[in-house]
Protein backbone atom coordinates (compact mmCIF):
# COMPACT_ATOMS: atom_id res chain seq x y z
CA UNK A 1 0.00 0.00 0.00
CA UNK A 2 1.42 3.36 -0.94
CA UNK A 3 1.45 6.36 1.39
CA UNK A 4 -1.27 8.91 0.88
CA UNK A 5 -1.10 12.48 2.05
CA UNK A 6 -3.34 13.30 4.98
CA UNK A 7 -3.43 16.98 3.98
CA UNK A 8 -5.28 16.32 0.80
CA UNK A 9 -8.92 16.08 1.81
CA UNK A 10 -12.27 16.54 0.23
CA UNK A 11 -14.99 17.12 2.77
CA UNK A 12 -18.35 18.60 1.81
CA UNK A 13 -20.75 20.58 3.97
CA UNK A 14 -24.33 19.46 4.28
CA UNK A 15 -26.82 21.90 2.78
CA UNK A 16 -29.83 20.37 4.56
CA UNK A 17 -30.67 20.07 8.24
CA UNK A 18 -27.91 18.49 10.34
CA UNK A 19 -28.43 15.75 12.88
CA UNK A 20 -24.95 15.75 14.33
CA UNK A 21 -21.66 17.54 13.73
CA UNK A 22 -18.16 16.79 14.90
CA UNK A 23 -15.41 19.38 14.99
CA UNK A 24 -11.74 18.39 15.12
CA UNK A 25 -12.48 15.13 16.90
CA UNK A 26 -9.39 13.38 18.25
CA UNK A 27 -9.35 9.93 19.82
CA UNK A 28 -6.42 8.56 21.79
CA UNK A 29 -5.99 5.03 23.11
CA UNK A 30 -3.33 5.81 25.69
CA UNK A 31 -0.55 7.31 23.53
CA UNK A 32 -1.90 5.88 20.30
CA UNK A 33 -3.54 8.65 18.27
CA UNK A 34 -6.35 6.64 16.67
CA UNK A 35 -8.40 9.45 15.12
CA UNK A 36 -7.14 12.81 13.91
CA UNK A 37 -9.13 15.96 13.16
CA UNK A 38 -12.40 14.35 12.18
CA UNK A 39 -14.82 17.11 11.21
CA UNK A 40 -18.01 15.83 9.66
CA UNK A 41 -21.62 16.95 9.37
CA UNK A 42 -24.31 14.31 9.37
CA UNK A 43 -27.62 15.09 7.62
CA UNK A 44 -30.94 14.53 9.33
CA UNK A 45 -33.16 11.69 8.08
CA UNK A 46 -30.42 10.34 5.84
CA UNK A 47 -28.10 7.38 5.95
CA UNK A 48 -24.40 8.13 6.18
CA UNK A 49 -21.91 5.31 5.66
CA UNK A 50 -18.42 5.27 7.12
CA UNK A 51 -16.10 3.12 4.99
CA UNK A 52 -12.42 2.30 5.13
CA UNK A 53 -10.02 -0.56 5.75
CA UNK A 54 -9.72 -2.36 9.08
CA UNK A 55 -7.99 -0.16 11.62
CA UNK A 56 -8.84 3.04 9.76
CA UNK A 57 -10.62 4.38 12.85
CA UNK A 58 -14.21 4.31 11.59
CA UNK A 59 -15.55 2.19 14.45
CA UNK A 60 -13.54 4.21 16.94
CA UNK A 61 -15.10 7.37 15.54
CA UNK A 62 -18.61 5.91 15.61
CA UNK A 63 -18.32 4.73 19.19
CA UNK A 64 -17.19 8.19 20.26
CA UNK A 65 -20.38 9.75 18.94
CA UNK A 66 -22.51 8.45 21.83
CA UNK A 67 -19.70 8.36 24.35
CA UNK A 68 -19.30 4.57 24.32
CA UNK A 69 -15.54 5.14 24.19
CA UNK A 70 -15.42 6.94 27.53
CA UNK A 71 -14.11 3.97 29.44
CA UNK A 72 -11.33 2.99 27.06
CA UNK A 73 -10.20 6.12 25.19
CA UNK A 74 -9.68 9.84 25.47
CA UNK A 75 -11.87 11.81 23.08
CA UNK A 76 -11.10 15.47 22.38
CA UNK A 77 -12.89 17.97 20.18
CA UNK A 78 -16.54 18.84 19.79
CA UNK A 79 -19.57 16.69 19.06
CA UNK A 80 -22.46 19.05 18.42
CA UNK A 81 -25.96 17.69 18.88
CA UNK A 82 -28.87 20.13 19.06
CA UNK A 83 -26.47 23.07 19.55
CA UNK A 84 -24.86 21.33 22.52
CA UNK A 85 -21.35 19.95 22.75
CA UNK A 86 -22.10 16.47 24.06
CA UNK A 87 -18.42 15.66 24.40
CA UNK A 88 -18.19 17.95 27.41
CA UNK A 89 -17.52 16.52 30.87
CA UNK A 90 -20.67 18.05 32.29
CA UNK A 91 -22.95 16.19 29.89
CA UNK A 92 -25.18 13.38 31.22
CA UNK A 93 -23.98 10.47 29.08
CA UNK A 94 -27.04 8.37 29.86
CA UNK A 95 -29.27 11.01 28.29
CA UNK A 96 -26.95 11.20 25.27
CA UNK A 97 -27.35 7.48 24.67
CA UNK A 98 -31.13 7.72 24.87
CA UNK A 99 -31.06 10.08 21.91
CA UNK A 100 -28.12 8.53 20.10
CA UNK A 101 -28.51 4.77 20.24
CA UNK A 102 -26.12 2.08 19.05
CA UNK A 103 -26.32 -1.34 17.38
CA UNK A 104 -23.19 -3.48 17.53
CA UNK A 105 -21.39 -5.68 15.05
CA UNK A 106 -22.27 -8.88 16.85
CA UNK A 107 -25.97 -9.28 17.67
CA UNK A 108 -26.14 -8.87 21.44
CA UNK A 109 -29.66 -9.51 22.72
CA UNK A 110 -30.02 -10.11 26.46
CA UNK A 111 -30.73 -13.67 27.61
CA UNK A 112 -34.34 -12.64 28.14
CA UNK A 113 -37.54 -12.96 26.16
CA UNK A 114 -38.05 -10.99 22.95
CA UNK A 115 -40.54 -8.76 24.73
CA UNK A 116 -38.22 -8.12 27.68
CA UNK A 117 -35.36 -7.25 25.36
CA UNK A 118 -37.42 -4.35 24.10
CA UNK A 119 -39.05 -3.30 27.36
CA UNK A 120 -35.74 -3.41 29.28
CA UNK A 121 -34.61 0.10 28.38
CA UNK A 122 -38.16 1.45 28.42
CA UNK A 123 -38.73 0.24 31.97
CA UNK A 124 -35.36 1.60 33.09
CA UNK A 125 -36.55 4.88 31.63
CA UNK A 126 -39.65 4.90 33.80
CA UNK A 127 -42.29 3.70 31.31
CA UNK A 128 -44.55 1.40 33.33
CA UNK A 129 -47.90 1.65 31.54
CA UNK A 130 -48.65 -1.81 30.10
CA UNK A 131 -50.54 -0.56 27.07
CA UNK A 132 -47.74 1.85 26.21
CA UNK A 133 -45.14 -0.92 26.56
CA UNK A 134 -47.18 -3.28 24.36
CA UNK A 135 -47.63 -0.57 21.78
CA UNK A 136 -43.92 0.18 21.68
CA UNK A 137 -43.00 -3.51 21.44
CA UNK A 138 -45.30 -4.02 18.46
CA UNK A 139 -44.36 -0.78 16.79
CA UNK A 140 -40.62 -1.20 17.14
CA UNK A 141 -40.73 -4.79 15.93
CA UNK A 142 -42.72 -3.62 12.92
CA UNK A 143 -40.17 -0.91 12.20
CA UNK A 144 -37.42 -3.52 12.29
CA UNK A 145 -39.46 -5.81 9.99
CA UNK A 146 -39.47 -8.52 12.62
CA UNK A 147 -43.06 -8.40 13.83
CA UNK A 148 -44.51 -10.94 11.41
CA UNK A 149 -41.81 -13.45 12.26
CA UNK A 150 -42.06 -13.24 16.06
CA UNK A 151 -45.49 -11.88 16.97
CA UNK A 152 -46.61 -15.27 18.36
CA UNK A 153 -43.36 -15.90 20.23
CA UNK A 154 -42.83 -12.68 22.12
CA UNK A 155 -42.21 -14.55 25.37
CA UNK A 156 -39.65 -16.91 23.89
CA UNK A 157 -35.95 -16.41 24.54
CA UNK A 158 -34.31 -13.94 22.17
CA UNK A 159 -31.37 -16.31 21.96
CA UNK A 160 -33.54 -18.80 20.05
CA UNK A 161 -33.74 -16.36 17.10
CA UNK A 162 -31.40 -16.59 14.12
CA UNK A 163 -28.47 -14.19 13.88
CA UNK A 164 -30.25 -11.90 11.44
CA UNK A 165 -33.41 -11.87 13.55
CA UNK A 166 -31.35 -11.13 16.65
CA UNK A 167 -29.74 -8.19 14.93
CA UNK A 168 -33.13 -6.82 13.84
CA UNK A 169 -34.29 -7.29 17.44
CA UNK A 170 -31.32 -5.17 18.55
CA UNK A 171 -32.39 -2.51 16.07
CA UNK A 172 -35.99 -2.74 17.34
CA UNK A 173 -34.70 -2.40 20.89
CA UNK A 174 -33.05 0.89 19.97
CA UNK A 175 -36.01 2.14 17.94
CA UNK A 176 -38.37 1.50 20.88
CA UNK A 177 -36.53 4.21 22.80
CA UNK A 178 -37.42 6.65 19.98
CA UNK A 179 -33.91 8.03 19.59
CA UNK A 180 -32.92 10.72 17.10
CA UNK A 181 -29.89 9.02 15.71
CA UNK A 182 -29.06 5.35 15.18
CA UNK A 183 -25.40 4.35 15.13
CA UNK A 184 -24.70 0.96 13.56
CA UNK A 185 -21.28 -0.67 13.78
CA UNK A 186 -21.04 -3.15 10.89
CA UNK A 187 -24.47 -4.54 11.74
CA UNK A 188 -24.53 -7.06 8.90
CA UNK A 189 -20.94 -8.27 8.85
CA UNK A 190 -21.76 -11.41 10.84
CA UNK A 191 -24.85 -12.25 8.77
CA UNK A 192 -25.64 -14.16 5.61
CA UNK A 193 -26.66 -12.29 2.41
CA UNK A 194 -30.41 -12.78 2.89
CA UNK A 195 -30.33 -11.46 6.45
CA UNK A 196 -28.11 -8.62 5.25
CA UNK A 197 -30.65 -7.68 2.59
CA UNK A 198 -33.39 -7.61 5.23
CA UNK A 199 -31.32 -5.36 7.48
CA UNK A 200 -30.64 -3.01 4.59
CA UNK A 201 -34.35 -2.89 3.72
CA UNK A 202 -35.11 -2.14 7.38
CA UNK A 203 -32.60 0.70 7.43
CA UNK A 204 -34.06 2.24 4.29
CA UNK A 205 -37.48 2.26 5.97
CA UNK A 206 -36.08 3.68 9.21
CA UNK A 207 -34.45 6.54 7.32
CA UNK A 208 -37.85 8.25 7.17
CA UNK A 209 -37.82 8.95 10.89
CA UNK A 210 -34.23 8.49 12.02
CA UNK A 211 -30.82 9.78 11.12
CA UNK A 212 -28.57 6.79 10.59
CA UNK A 213 -24.80 6.50 10.68
CA UNK A 214 -23.47 3.10 9.69
CA UNK A 215 -19.97 1.68 9.65
CA UNK A 216 -19.52 -0.92 6.95
CA UNK A 217 -16.79 -3.00 5.38
CA UNK A 218 -19.01 -3.75 2.48
CA UNK A 219 -18.73 -1.09 -0.21
CA UNK A 220 -21.71 -2.40 -2.17
CA UNK A 221 -23.75 -2.01 0.97
CA UNK A 222 -22.64 1.59 1.33
CA UNK A 223 -23.48 2.34 -2.29
CA UNK A 224 -26.87 0.62 -1.97
CA UNK A 225 -28.19 2.34 1.12
CA UNK A 226 -26.18 5.43 2.00
CA UNK A 227 -26.94 9.00 0.98
CA UNK A 228 -23.55 10.23 2.08
CA UNK A 229 -20.30 8.33 2.52
CA UNK A 230 -17.13 9.15 4.43
CA UNK A 231 -13.86 7.44 3.61
CA UNK A 232 -11.55 6.79 6.56
CA UNK A 233 -7.86 6.04 6.17
CA UNK A 234 -5.39 5.43 8.99
CA UNK A 235 -7.19 7.58 11.53
CA UNK A 236 -8.07 10.39 9.12
CA UNK A 237 -11.22 11.24 7.21
CA UNK A 238 -9.96 11.85 3.68
CA UNK A 239 -13.15 12.23 1.71
CA UNK A 240 -16.78 12.94 2.52
CA UNK A 241 -19.39 13.49 -0.14
CA UNK A 242 -22.63 12.25 -1.60
CA UNK A 243 -22.39 8.48 -2.05
CA UNK A 244 -22.74 8.62 -5.82
CA UNK A 245 -19.84 11.06 -6.07
CA UNK A 246 -17.64 8.90 -3.85
CA UNK A 247 -18.26 5.80 -5.89
CA UNK A 248 -18.35 7.27 -9.38
CA UNK A 249 -16.04 10.22 -9.20
CA UNK A 250 -13.82 10.32 -6.09
CA UNK A 251 -11.65 13.40 -5.66
CA UNK A 252 -8.92 11.76 -3.64
CA UNK A 253 -6.52 9.12 -4.93
CA UNK A 254 -6.73 7.02 -1.74
CA UNK A 255 -10.53 6.81 -2.04
CA UNK A 256 -10.32 5.80 -5.63
CA UNK A 257 -7.77 3.09 -4.87
CA UNK A 258 -9.83 1.79 -1.98
CA UNK A 259 -13.15 1.58 -3.81
CA UNK A 260 -11.54 0.01 -6.82
CA UNK A 261 -10.06 -2.65 -4.58
CA UNK A 262 -6.40 -1.71 -4.81
CA UNK A 263 -5.99 -2.04 -1.04
CA UNK A 264 -8.01 -2.76 2.05
CA UNK B 1 18.34 -50.60 -5.11
CA UNK B 2 20.16 -51.09 -8.34
CA UNK B 3 18.88 -53.93 -10.48
CA UNK B 4 15.33 -53.77 -9.12
CA UNK B 5 12.71 -52.49 -11.52
CA UNK B 6 10.87 -49.32 -10.55
CA UNK B 7 7.56 -51.22 -10.25
CA UNK B 8 9.14 -53.70 -7.85
CA UNK B 9 10.55 -50.81 -5.86
CA UNK B 10 7.07 -49.32 -5.59
CA UNK B 11 5.70 -52.63 -4.45
CA UNK B 12 8.31 -52.88 -1.69
CA UNK B 13 7.38 -49.41 -0.52
CA UNK B 14 3.67 -50.26 -0.50
CA UNK B 15 4.32 -53.35 1.59
CA UNK B 16 6.30 -51.26 4.05
CA UNK B 17 3.43 -48.78 4.45
CA UNK B 18 0.94 -51.62 4.83
CA UNK B 19 3.05 -53.12 7.56
CA UNK B 20 3.36 -49.80 9.37
CA UNK B 21 -0.37 -49.23 9.18
CA UNK B 22 -1.18 -52.62 10.66
CA UNK B 23 1.41 -52.96 13.41
CA UNK B 24 1.61 -51.08 16.73
CA UNK B 25 4.46 -48.61 17.07
CA UNK B 26 6.15 -46.84 19.94
CA UNK B 27 3.51 -44.12 19.83
CA UNK B 28 0.63 -46.57 20.18
CA UNK B 29 2.40 -48.27 23.09
CA UNK B 30 2.75 -44.92 24.82
CA UNK B 31 -0.95 -44.28 24.33
CA UNK B 32 -1.79 -47.62 25.84
CA UNK B 33 0.61 -47.13 28.75
CA UNK B 34 -0.77 -43.66 29.58
CA UNK B 35 -4.33 -44.87 29.38
CA UNK B 36 -3.62 -47.79 31.71
CA UNK B 37 -2.00 -45.55 34.32
CA UNK B 38 -4.84 -43.09 34.34
CA UNK B 39 -7.41 -45.90 34.61
CA UNK B 40 -5.51 -47.35 37.59
CA UNK B 41 -5.54 -43.94 39.29
CA UNK B 42 -9.24 -43.49 38.64
CA UNK B 43 -9.98 -46.96 39.98
CA UNK B 44 -7.97 -46.26 43.13
CA UNK B 45 -9.70 -42.94 43.82
CA UNK B 46 -13.09 -44.45 43.06
CA UNK B 47 -12.39 -47.34 45.43
CA UNK B 48 -11.31 -44.88 48.12
CA UNK B 49 -14.52 -42.87 47.83
CA UNK B 50 -16.67 -46.00 47.76
CA UNK B 51 -15.01 -47.47 50.83
CA UNK B 52 -15.40 -44.19 52.75
CA UNK B 53 -19.07 -44.10 51.79
CA UNK B 54 -19.51 -47.76 52.75
CA UNK B 55 -17.71 -47.35 56.05
CA UNK B 56 -19.62 -44.27 57.18
CA UNK B 57 -22.93 -45.69 56.02
CA UNK B 58 -22.59 -49.06 57.75
CA UNK B 59 -21.25 -47.47 60.92
CA UNK B 60 -23.85 -44.74 60.83
CA UNK B 61 -26.68 -47.22 60.33
CA UNK B 62 -25.42 -49.50 63.09
CA UNK B 63 -27.14 -47.26 65.61
CA UNK B 64 -30.44 -48.18 64.06
CA UNK B 65 -29.76 -51.80 63.05
CA UNK B 66 -27.68 -53.10 65.98
CA UNK B 67 -28.79 -50.86 68.79
CA UNK B 68 -32.40 -50.64 67.60
CA UNK B 69 -32.73 -46.92 68.09
CA UNK B 70 -35.60 -45.61 65.99
CA UNK B 71 -34.63 -43.21 63.23
CA UNK B 72 -37.41 -40.90 64.31
CA UNK B 73 -36.12 -40.75 67.90
CA UNK B 74 -32.67 -39.95 66.56
CA UNK B 75 -33.84 -37.14 64.28
CA UNK B 76 -36.46 -35.61 66.57
CA UNK B 77 -35.20 -36.27 70.10
CA UNK B 78 -33.64 -33.34 71.87
CA UNK B 79 -31.63 -35.13 74.55
CA UNK B 80 -28.15 -36.28 73.66
CA UNK B 81 -26.53 -38.50 76.21
CA UNK B 82 -25.55 -41.72 74.44
CA UNK B 83 -24.20 -43.45 77.53
CA UNK B 84 -27.45 -43.17 79.49
CA UNK B 85 -30.93 -44.65 79.26
CA UNK B 86 -34.04 -42.54 79.65
CA UNK B 87 -37.04 -43.40 81.87
CA UNK B 88 -38.38 -45.81 79.21
CA UNK B 89 -35.09 -47.65 79.03
CA UNK B 90 -34.18 -46.25 75.60
CA UNK B 91 -30.77 -44.69 74.96
CA UNK B 92 -30.82 -40.89 74.87
CA UNK B 93 -29.56 -40.04 71.42
CA UNK B 94 -31.63 -37.20 70.07
CA UNK B 95 -29.61 -35.33 67.44
CA UNK B 96 -32.12 -32.56 66.82
CA UNK B 97 -30.25 -29.88 68.84
CA UNK B 98 -27.11 -30.44 66.79
CA UNK B 99 -29.02 -30.50 63.53
CA UNK B 100 -30.80 -27.27 64.40
CA UNK B 101 -27.58 -25.58 65.51
CA UNK B 102 -25.68 -26.70 62.42
CA UNK B 103 -28.35 -25.33 60.12
CA UNK B 104 -28.66 -22.12 62.15
CA UNK B 105 -24.98 -21.20 62.01
CA UNK B 106 -24.76 -22.22 58.34
CA UNK B 107 -27.78 -20.24 57.16
CA UNK B 108 -26.99 -17.22 59.33
CA UNK B 109 -23.35 -17.10 58.23
CA UNK B 110 -24.38 -17.34 54.57
CA UNK B 111 -27.05 -14.68 55.02
CA UNK B 112 -24.61 -12.25 56.62
CA UNK B 113 -21.74 -13.02 54.25
CA UNK B 114 -23.63 -12.86 50.93
CA UNK B 115 -24.28 -9.09 50.77
CA UNK B 116 -20.67 -8.38 51.70
CA UNK B 117 -19.40 -10.94 49.19
CA UNK B 118 -21.51 -9.52 46.33
CA UNK B 119 -20.45 -5.99 47.27
CA UNK B 120 -16.77 -6.89 47.18
CA UNK B 121 -17.23 -8.93 43.98
CA UNK B 122 -18.95 -6.01 42.23
CA UNK B 123 -16.23 -3.64 43.34
CA UNK B 124 -13.57 -5.96 41.97
CA UNK B 125 -15.29 -6.63 38.65
CA UNK B 126 -17.42 -3.62 37.74
CA UNK B 127 -16.38 -0.62 39.78
CA UNK B 128 -12.62 -0.77 40.09
CA UNK B 129 -11.25 -3.91 38.42
CA UNK B 130 -7.63 -2.79 38.50
CA UNK B 131 -7.35 -1.64 42.10
CA UNK B 132 -9.72 -4.36 43.21
CA UNK B 133 -7.61 -7.09 41.71
CA UNK B 134 -4.40 -5.55 42.98
CA UNK B 135 -5.40 -5.07 46.61
CA UNK B 136 -8.43 -7.21 47.33
CA UNK B 137 -7.40 -10.38 45.50
CA UNK B 138 -4.43 -10.99 47.86
CA UNK B 139 -6.64 -10.22 50.87
CA UNK B 140 -9.19 -12.82 49.76
CA UNK B 141 -6.49 -15.38 49.06
CA UNK B 142 -5.03 -14.72 52.50
CA UNK B 143 -8.41 -15.21 54.16
CA UNK B 144 -8.76 -18.58 52.41
CA UNK B 145 -5.29 -19.65 53.49
CA UNK B 146 -5.62 -18.95 57.23
CA UNK B 147 -6.07 -22.28 59.06
CA UNK B 148 -9.41 -22.73 60.77
CA UNK B 149 -7.82 -23.18 64.18
CA UNK B 150 -6.55 -19.60 63.93
CA UNK B 151 -10.05 -18.34 63.18
CA UNK B 152 -11.32 -20.32 66.16
CA UNK B 153 -8.59 -18.91 68.38
CA UNK B 154 -9.42 -15.34 67.36
CA UNK B 155 -13.10 -16.09 67.91
CA UNK B 156 -12.37 -17.50 71.33
CA UNK B 157 -10.18 -14.64 72.51
CA UNK B 158 -11.90 -11.69 70.79
CA UNK B 159 -15.45 -12.46 69.65
CA UNK B 160 -16.60 -14.49 72.66
CA UNK B 161 -15.50 -11.89 75.30
CA UNK B 162 -16.98 -9.15 73.11
CA UNK B 163 -20.37 -10.87 72.99
CA UNK B 164 -20.16 -11.57 76.74
CA UNK B 165 -19.66 -7.87 77.43
CA UNK B 166 -22.27 -6.71 74.99
CA UNK B 167 -25.11 -9.14 75.63
CA UNK B 168 -24.21 -10.93 78.86
CA UNK B 169 -24.17 -14.71 79.27
CA UNK B 170 -21.12 -16.78 78.52
CA UNK B 171 -20.50 -15.38 75.05
CA UNK B 172 -20.40 -18.88 73.59
CA UNK B 173 -23.18 -19.81 71.21
CA UNK B 174 -24.67 -19.55 67.75
CA UNK B 175 -23.86 -15.83 67.44
CA UNK B 176 -20.15 -16.38 68.04
CA UNK B 177 -20.20 -19.36 65.65
CA UNK B 178 -21.97 -17.30 63.00
CA UNK B 179 -19.45 -14.48 63.22
CA UNK B 180 -16.47 -16.82 62.91
CA UNK B 181 -18.07 -18.72 60.03
CA UNK B 182 -19.01 -15.44 58.32
CA UNK B 183 -15.32 -14.56 58.01
CA UNK B 184 -14.52 -18.09 56.86
CA UNK B 185 -17.15 -18.37 54.11
CA UNK B 186 -16.80 -14.76 52.93
CA UNK B 187 -13.77 -15.46 50.67
CA UNK B 188 -15.38 -18.60 49.25
CA UNK B 189 -18.59 -16.82 48.28
CA UNK B 190 -16.69 -13.74 47.09
CA UNK B 191 -14.24 -15.46 44.78
CA UNK B 192 -16.89 -17.70 43.20
CA UNK B 193 -19.19 -14.68 42.73
CA UNK B 194 -16.32 -12.83 41.06
CA UNK B 195 -15.87 -15.70 38.59
CA UNK B 196 -19.56 -15.72 37.86
CA UNK B 197 -19.80 -11.94 37.31
CA UNK B 198 -16.67 -11.95 35.15
CA UNK B 199 -18.18 -14.61 32.93
CA UNK B 200 -21.12 -12.34 32.04
CA UNK B 201 -20.29 -11.39 28.43
CA UNK B 202 -19.00 -7.85 27.93
CA UNK B 203 -21.54 -7.24 25.16
CA UNK B 204 -24.43 -7.48 27.63
CA UNK B 205 -22.97 -4.45 29.35
CA UNK B 206 -22.41 -2.51 26.11
CA UNK B 207 -25.93 -3.37 24.94
CA UNK B 208 -27.43 -2.04 28.12
CA UNK B 209 -25.29 1.11 28.21
CA UNK B 210 -25.91 1.85 24.53
CA UNK B 211 -29.64 1.91 25.28
CA UNK B 212 -29.14 4.66 27.81
CA UNK B 213 -29.29 2.48 30.94
CA UNK B 214 -27.15 3.80 33.77
CA UNK B 215 -24.20 1.91 35.17
CA UNK B 216 -26.17 0.97 38.27
CA UNK B 217 -29.14 -0.22 36.21
CA UNK B 218 -26.77 -2.24 34.06
CA UNK B 219 -25.13 -3.87 37.09
CA UNK B 220 -28.42 -4.47 38.85
CA UNK B 221 -30.65 -5.58 35.99
CA UNK B 222 -28.24 -7.13 33.51
CA UNK B 223 -24.97 -8.22 35.11
CA UNK B 224 -26.30 -9.49 38.44
CA UNK B 225 -29.31 -11.06 36.77
CA UNK B 226 -27.13 -12.99 34.37
CA UNK B 227 -24.73 -13.97 37.16
CA UNK B 228 -27.46 -15.18 39.53
CA UNK B 229 -27.01 -18.94 38.96
CA UNK B 230 -23.29 -18.56 39.60
CA UNK B 231 -23.84 -16.48 42.72
CA UNK B 232 -26.33 -19.03 44.07
CA UNK B 233 -23.75 -21.73 43.48
CA UNK B 234 -21.23 -19.59 45.36
CA UNK B 235 -23.61 -19.29 48.31
CA UNK B 236 -24.23 -23.04 48.39
CA UNK B 237 -20.50 -23.72 48.32
CA UNK B 238 -20.09 -21.27 51.20
CA UNK B 239 -22.87 -23.04 53.11
CA UNK B 240 -21.24 -26.41 52.49
CA UNK B 241 -18.03 -25.07 53.94
CA UNK B 242 -19.83 -23.60 56.96
CA UNK B 243 -21.78 -26.80 57.54
CA UNK B 244 -18.65 -28.91 57.51
CA UNK B 245 -16.38 -26.63 59.54
CA UNK B 246 -15.56 -28.31 62.86
CA UNK B 247 -12.62 -26.90 64.73
CA UNK B 248 -13.24 -23.16 64.63
CA UNK B 249 -16.89 -23.67 65.48
CA UNK B 250 -16.11 -26.05 68.30
CA UNK B 251 -13.94 -23.39 69.95
CA UNK B 252 -16.69 -20.77 70.14
CA UNK B 253 -20.03 -22.60 70.15
CA UNK B 254 -19.95 -23.72 73.79
CA UNK B 255 -20.38 -27.45 73.15
CA UNK B 256 -23.48 -27.97 75.23
CA UNK B 257 -25.72 -30.58 73.62
CA UNK B 258 -28.83 -28.58 74.39
CA UNK B 259 -31.57 -27.27 72.16
CA UNK B 260 -30.52 -23.67 71.40
CA UNK B 261 -33.01 -21.17 72.81
CA UNK B 262 -31.42 -18.15 71.25
CA UNK B 263 -28.26 -16.94 69.60
CA UNK B 264 -26.46 -16.56 72.89
CA UNK B 265 -26.92 -19.88 74.65
CA UNK B 266 -24.10 -22.45 74.38
CA UNK B 267 -24.97 -25.22 71.96
CA UNK B 268 -23.29 -27.75 69.70
CA UNK B 269 -23.17 -28.47 65.98
CA UNK B 270 -22.92 -31.90 64.35
CA UNK B 271 -19.25 -31.36 63.63
CA UNK B 272 -18.34 -29.91 67.01
CA UNK B 273 -20.11 -32.81 68.73
CA UNK B 274 -18.14 -35.24 66.57
CA UNK B 275 -14.77 -33.71 67.43
CA UNK B 276 -15.67 -33.41 71.09
CA UNK B 277 -17.01 -36.93 71.45
CA UNK B 278 -14.79 -39.01 69.20
CA UNK B 279 -11.97 -39.39 71.71
CA UNK B 280 -14.25 -40.43 74.56
CA UNK B 281 -15.96 -43.43 73.04
CA UNK B 282 -15.01 -46.99 72.18
CA UNK B 283 -15.42 -48.37 68.70
CA UNK B 284 -18.47 -50.59 68.35
CA UNK B 285 -20.37 -49.26 71.35
CA UNK B 286 -23.62 -47.32 71.11
CA UNK B 287 -22.06 -43.91 71.96
CA UNK B 288 -19.54 -44.45 69.18
CA UNK B 289 -22.15 -45.62 66.69
CA UNK B 290 -24.24 -42.58 67.51
CA UNK B 291 -21.35 -40.35 66.50
CA UNK B 292 -21.08 -42.22 63.21
CA UNK B 293 -24.75 -41.48 62.64
CA UNK B 294 -23.94 -37.79 63.03
CA UNK B 295 -21.18 -38.24 60.45
CA UNK B 296 -23.68 -39.90 58.14
CA UNK B 297 -25.96 -36.86 58.39
CA UNK B 298 -22.99 -34.64 57.48
CA UNK B 299 -22.21 -36.84 54.50
CA UNK B 300 -25.80 -36.79 53.28
CA UNK B 301 -25.96 -33.02 53.68
CA UNK B 302 -22.81 -32.46 51.64
CA UNK B 303 -24.39 -34.71 49.00
CA UNK B 304 -27.51 -32.52 49.09
CA UNK B 305 -25.40 -29.36 48.71
CA UNK B 306 -23.67 -30.92 45.71
CA UNK B 307 -26.93 -31.88 44.08
CA UNK B 308 -28.27 -28.35 44.56
CA UNK B 309 -25.16 -26.93 42.91
CA UNK B 310 -25.64 -29.32 39.99
CA UNK B 311 -29.28 -28.36 39.57
CA UNK B 312 -28.48 -24.65 39.63
CA UNK B 313 -25.69 -25.20 37.14
CA UNK B 314 -28.02 -26.96 34.74
CA UNK B 315 -30.72 -24.35 35.07
CA UNK B 316 -28.18 -21.61 34.51
CA UNK B 317 -26.66 -23.14 31.41
CA UNK B 318 -30.05 -23.49 29.73
CA UNK B 319 -30.43 -19.73 29.47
Amino acid sequence: MQDYSFDEKHIVHIPTEKALTTEDLQVYYGKNHAMTDASLEFPRYRITALIGASGSGKSTYLRSLNRMNDAIATVEGKIIYRDTDINSKKINVYEVRKHISMVFQRPNPFAKSIRENITFALKRNGIKDKAELEYRVENSLKSAALWDEVKDDLDKSALALSGGQQQRLCIARCVAMKPDILLLDEPASALDPISTAKIEETLKQLRKSYSIIIVTHNMQQASRIADYTAFFHMGHVLEYDKTENIFTNPEIKATEDYISGNFG
Amino acid sequence: MEGIKPEANDKLKMDGIKKELRNPSKATHQDYFGKTISYICIAFVGLLVLSILYFITTRGLATFTQDHVSLWAFLSGSNWNPGMLDSHGNPEIGALPMIVTSFSVTVLAALVATPFAIGVALFMTEISPRRGTKFLQPVIELLVGIPSVVYGFIGLSVIVPLIRHAFGGTGFGILAGTIVLFVMVLPTITSLSIDSIRSVPMYYRSASLALGATRWQTIHKVVLRAATPGILTAIIFGMARAFGEALAVQMVIGNATLMPHGLLTPSSTLTSQLTTGIGNTTMGTLPNNALWSLALILLLMSLVFNIIVRIIGKRGSLK
